[in-house]
């Protein structure tokens, strides 16, 4: 129970409602022990010929306390789950709450897919925990008690030899079921080795046309096919004798009961009503008897599940303020000084020395994984550089409260990821909903990025909805909403991450020339594989293998012949080819 | 209800009443397990009824009147009962189980055959993953409905009826009274099951929407954070998550007042017998035992009508899934074989496009008029930018997609006239991504050919794939792990030509991979693609000099169409569209190759 232990504090805050329903608990149990006991009365009397006001009673009473019961089950339910949703939501929100500050790096390393398992499976496994598992534990703890008691009153010899076939269930179960989850495991990889022979089949559809092996396919599946239904057909066995079995040891009681407290009764050492009573008070047992297993197995479930959730919550976040310099205003110089960063130690840039002054625009082109997209995350910080490498207006990144600095920088993402929401909710997505003139901003943008003629088009203008990541939109209409989004904070510092690749030639001309006017006093950072987007910066920069091997204008560059030039040289053969109808 | 919800209700039982029928269909084959585990469950559900009964003759013949031998035989035949409801279950669950998993088989058979029927096109538009669940998911839901649904309805129906007619036999009058809750019994169970399938879908609602919201924001993250969004959407996730809690505890109210309610059911049939019963015994037209049995029995009532009700989520489930499948089922294979294939004798291997053109999409021609012929045993280039056609043209050439107009042609017979499986086993396609197979390295040359060891050796031997083959650990013998995650691009290459090699085709597919290998490996392959193309017909998407170089005729492709044709030097002195891709594409590939090309001037 070492990961569950994690759950206290939460208990902790709930503590006065839990022990509420824990009571509701306990009381209902009494109450729902107390129902044979009428019963065994009510036997006894009609043996001795009572008047029919008794039965009146009986009746009464037994209707009364099953009512009153029922009371205190449906509190005690409603109690103690509604607490473990409660503590779901907390835990949910605290686990949501830390993945926001975790770095980008933890996303690399992490697939979302298992991030989500972990958020909704793992946590529905232990939010099991902490309702059905802790009110059946409680529960057959108190029934236990409770019948185990009554029924000793009643008489030990007879408990005693009631509770025999009853240790042999947990005995049995015990035996079956580490067959059962051995045979259970290879069942499932078997099926885990059938879902390979789908997979390889399926994925490799056209090797398997190609060299005609329909045939062996089909095969080699059916032999796999056939071992799953073997393989199950042990798991049967198993299960066909477990329960029937668990059935069987269960009646076994009550034939005892049956036989020897029959005997009992004849010999007059118990009632009639007491051996009623009796038998009534085993069936009682049975419940606690199978949710045993159940509880248990919930309980590793949760454990397991907690483990991997709190994996989650221990992971540190690596990018966070440290102690920042009272830092409120930007004005966008931006430098990297002997700048050289490895990612799991293979080196992705070296050695890079580049001042932008505030205001200028630069050019990164270099060819893939030459460090391009990199050297541009480093700024915002979603990588962190070594101390004492990035600088923005002389303060070291990671003395700039993260708050001013991201505040400062547009950034528009090799990726366009958009949210499943209208095109005015992207684009506003960094204004804050109470800001004045939001509308205007938003328009103002669309209109720079050479969106807006497309959203006049629209049906519902602004108010479209772009679907899941953006997907009733083009690929340029998403990188041009992208870009928007960037320029509504009115950054100090724009960086396009060959944001504009999906965008045609002749609207990203347009695009380039509005940048032009909005960028004055804004220091912008595009890069690109084309040179018709970069052309006109200030500076060019060529990275190779993590280092600028060339910098220079576009003049320059051309001239002096050697990586950029050879790509404007391909650029211009391109289009060439391109314009060959 | 309004008509219209009305009518869709009516077309949508009857439309279940189809998928149904066709369901059964799969039982057909396993009607005697099927009826021999329906009489098992009709014993079994009798034999659980002996026990109260039995109650009742221990207390009224023997208890009462002190006969304690006779005791002895009830409780003799009342252990023996349970042996054989024992016996019987066992036998019931295994029968039943079996015969889920012999249908299951069945249906996975069916299905996997199906999906090697269907054309490549076909993997283009449904991905793998989704393809996999009908084979596994779906399938299960389906046996769900076989072995605990339809089955044990009847067991339960069986249950409820046998108690109502026990009960009756042994006193019509309180029978009758105690039957008086079983109403009140499926009142409660139906608001339960109304008002707890209104919350469960609520819950499912806010389910996704988590889903959803944590899909998106996760995988935006950098995003959130750039745009330093995390406190409003932390916010946005604390509504949607109060939402999903909110409905789950209004999901838990129908628990908390179905359960308490079906005990003061339950409690006040037993209070009506003691009542209307204990009379009776007082009058002395009752024994007391038939009264502790009616109070036992009456207890019983209630589970099999719950269960009842439980029922119909696995058949709404399986429903939704046996829908799927069928639909898949369904799909036709579009390329298939004709009625009665052409044979060829002997393949030559001469390959013919003649005025193809082609569109995946109709009316997106991506091949217009493409014209060439491969005389046997000669090879020929396809040059071209991305999106040139390329590509289609060997899937054409493979038969994955039958052509709009024109044909393809082998030694003069159209493809489509031809059976699949001996042009396909006529051709051998080797393609940039090698599709590895789990299995061992000599079962992904031989894949499922009847390939003797040895020709599987000469093979991997003459495209130099034999050295780092007998470098592994076990040999030809060495499993491949992860689709070959532990061998390199290059090895992965060598690998595919022996393949292609050790099924001696006539006709060579390559589409020559682009990435790039250590110079000693890129010699290597180099000369094993000499080996491979060596009389043989040829068809190359080329990516290589030398390649191109070596070919005899050179196909330059632009935008669906052949644009120039001839031989390296030839179209180089035309200075047309390959001339300008021979500077993009290959020129840097002049001083591995020794600049053996060099440019005319």
């Amino acid at each position: 129970m070492r990961y569950l232990r994690r759950l206290l504090p939460y208990v902790r805050r709930h503590r006065a409602r839990i022990a509420g329903g824990l009571l509701c608990l306990v009381l209902t149990t009494a109450l729902s022990v107390a129902s044979p006991w009428v019963l065994r009365y009510a036997v006894d009397d009609l043996t001795l010929r009572v008047t029919r006001e008794k039965l009146w009673l009986y009746s009464g009473l037994i209707v009364g306390l099953v009512l009153l019961e029922g009371v205190f089950r449906y509190y005690m339910r409603m109690v103690l789950i509604s607490v473990s949703r409660e503590i779901e939501y907390e835990l949910r929100g605290d686990l949501f709450a830390h993945l926001t500050r975790l770095s980008a790096r933890y996303y690399q390393s992490h697939r979302v897919g298992d991030i989500m398992s972990r958020a909704t499976n793992d946590m529905s496994a232990v939010r099991n925990v902490l309702g059905p598992g802790i009110m059946y534990t409680a529960n057959t703890v108190a029934t236990f008690v409770g019948t185990v008691a009554l029924m000793l009153r009643i008489s030990p010899r007879l408990l005693g030899l009631a509770l025999v076939p009853l240790a042999l269930v947990s005995i049995l179960v015990r035996y079956f079921g580490q067959r059962i989850h051995d045979r259970f495991e290879s069942v499932q990889a078997q099926l885990a080795e059938m879902n390979v022979i789908v997979q390889e089949s399926l994925s490799g559809a056209r090797v398997v046309r190609a060299y005609a092996q329909e045939p062996h396919e089909v095969a080699r599946f059916e032999a796999a096919n056939q071992e799953y239904v073997r393989r199950n057909r042990g798991l049967i066995h198993m299960f066909g004798a477990l329960y029937p079995g668990i059935q069987l040891l269960m009646g076994t009681g009550a034939v005892l009961v049956l036989w020897l407290g029959g005997r009992m009764a004849v010999a007059g050492r118990i009632t009639l009503g007491e051996f009623v009573a009796f038998g009534a008070y085993l069936a009682m047992l049975h419940w606690p008897k199978i949710a045993l297993g159940w509880v248990v197995n919930i309980f590793e479930r949760g454990e397991a599940s907690m483990g991997r959730i709190a994996e989650m919550l221990d992971a540190p976040p690596e990018i966070r303020d440290d102690q920042p310099e009272p830092v409120a205003r930007l004005q966008g110089e931006v430098e990297f000084r002997s700048l050289t960063f490895a990612y799991d130690g293979v080196p992705v840039l070296r050695d890079i020395d580049l001042k932008v002054p505030a205001g200028a625009t630069v050019a990164v082109v270099g060819p893939t994984g030459s460090g391009k997209s990199t050297l541009v995350s480093l700024i915002p910080r979603l990588y962190e550089a070594p101390p004492g490498t990035v600088y923005v207006d002389g303060h070291d990144v990671r003395r700039i409260p993260l708050a001013t600095l991201r505040g400062a920088v547009g950034f528009v993402p090799q990726e366009t990821f958009l949210f499943s929401d209208t095109v005015r909710e992207n684009v506003a997505f960094g204004l804050s909903p109470d800001g004045q003139e939001v509308e205007e901003r938003v328009a103002w943008a669309a209109g720079v990025a050479q969106l807006a003629p497309d959203v006049a088009d629209f049906p519902q203008g602004y108010d479209t909805f772009v679907g899941e990541r953006g997907i009733t939109l083009s690929g340029g209409q998403k990188q041009r909403t992208a870009l928007a989004r960037a320029l509504a904070v009115l950054p100090r510092i724009l960086v396009l991450d060959d944001a504009l690749s999906a965008v045609d030639t002749y609207t990203e001309e347009g695009i380039l020339k509005g940048l032009k006017q909005v960028r004055s006093g804004r220091t912008t950072f595009l890069v690109s594989h084309r040179v018709s987007t970069v052309k006109d910066a200030d500076l060019i920069v060529v990275l190779r293998d993590g280092r600028i091997v060339e910098r220079g204008t576009h003049d320059e560059l051309v001239s002096r012949g050697g990586f950029y030039a050879d790509l404007h040289r391909r650029q211009l053969l391109e289009e060439e080819v391109e314009r060959t109808a | 209800m309004s008509t219209a919800a009305f009518t869709e209700d009516l077309v949508a039982k009857s439309y279940d009443r189809t998928l149904l029928r066709r369901l059964l269909t799969y039982l057909r084959p396993y009607q005697a397990a099927v009826a021999v585990s329906f009489l098992l469950i009709v014993v079994m559900a009798g034999l659980d009824l002996v026990g109260p009964y039995l109650t009742k003759v221990a207390i009224d013949r023997y208890i009462t009147k002190g006969d304690a031998p006779g005791l002895a035989r009830v409780a003799a035949l009342y252990l023996l009962t349970l042996l054989g409801a024992f016996a019987v279950r066992y036998g019931q669950v295994y029968i039943l189980q079996m015969t889920g998993q012999k249908v299951m088989l069945d249906m996975r058979r069916q299905i996997f055959g199906h999906l090697q029927r269907l054309h490549v096109g076909f993997f283009d538009r449904n991905p793998v993953g989704r393809l996999m669940t009908r084979v596994t998911t779906d399938v299960d839901a389906v046996n769900e409905l076989f072995t605990s649904g339809v089955v044990t309805v009847f067991g339960d129906l069986f249950t409820l009826l046998g108690i109502m007619g026990v009960m009756t036999a042994m006193n019509p009058k309180l029978a009758l009274v105690t039957f008086s809750v079983i109403p009140f019994f499926f009142v409660i169970t139906n608001w339960f099951r109304q008002g707890s399938r209104q919350s469960f879908r609520e819950v499912r609602k806010w389910v996704a929407r988590i889903n959803a919201f944590l899909q998106e924001n996760l995988t935006g993250m950098s995003v959130v954070q750039l745009f330093r969004r995390e406190g409003r959407n932390r916010d946005a996730f604390a509504a949607i998550n109060r939402a999903h809690a909110d409905a789950n505890v209004s999901q838990i109210f129908y628990y908390a007042v179905f359960y308490p309610a079906i005990d003061l059911l339950a409690a006040v049939a037993v209070a009506m017998i003691l009542l209307y019963g204990g009379a009776r015994v007082l009058a002395g037209t009752l024994t007391l035992g038939a009264l502790v049995a009616f109070v036992q029995y009456s207890e019983r009532f209630w589970r099999p009508i719950s269960d009842l009700s439980e029922k119909f989520n696995i058949l709404q489930a399986a429903m939704a899934s046996s829908e799927r499948i069928f639909t898949l089922l369904d799909s036709p294979a579009e390329v298939v074989s004709p009625p009665r294939p052409a044979l060829l004798a002997q393949v030559r291997g001469r390959v013919a496009f003649e005025d193809v053109s082609f569109a995946y999409v109709p009316s997106q021609w991506v091949l217009r008029d493409v014209d060439f012929t491969v005389e046997a045993g000669r090879s020929v280039a396809l040059v071209g930018a991305t999106g040139a056609g390329k590509t289609t043209i060997i899937s054409l050439l493979a038969r994955f997609y039958d052509v709009q107009a024109g044909r393809v042609s082998l030694d003069g017979i159209d493809v489509k006239d031809l059976d699949p499986a001996q042009l396909r086993s006529s051709l051998a396609l080797v393609l940039q991504d090698v599709h590895l197979f789990s299995g061992t390295i000599a079962s992904n040359i031989r894949l499922g050919s009847p390939i003797p060891d040895e020709k599987v050796r000469e093979a991997a031997r003459a495209v130099h794939a034999h050295r780092f083959i007998e470098a592994l650990p076990e040999g030809y013998q060495t499993e491949v792990r992860e689709r070959g995650a532990t061998l390199s691009v290059g090895q992965k290459q060598l690998l595919s030509f022996a393949r292609a090699l050790a099924h001696d085709p006539r006709v060579l597919i390559l589409d020559e991979a682009t990435s790039s290998v250590d110079t000693e490996t890129e010699a290597l392959i180099q000369d094993a693609l000499k080996v491979l193309l060596r009389g043989r017909t040829a068809i190359v998407i080329a990516h290589r000099l030398s390649t191109i170089q070596n070919v005899d005729e050179i196909l330059v492709m632009h935008k669906g169409r052949i644009r120039e044709r001839g031989t390296h030097q030839q179209l180089l002195a035309q200075r047309g569209i390959y001339w300008r891709l021979y500077q993009l594409q290959y020129k840097d590939q002049e001083v591995l190759a020794g600049g053996e090309a060099e440019l005319p001037a």
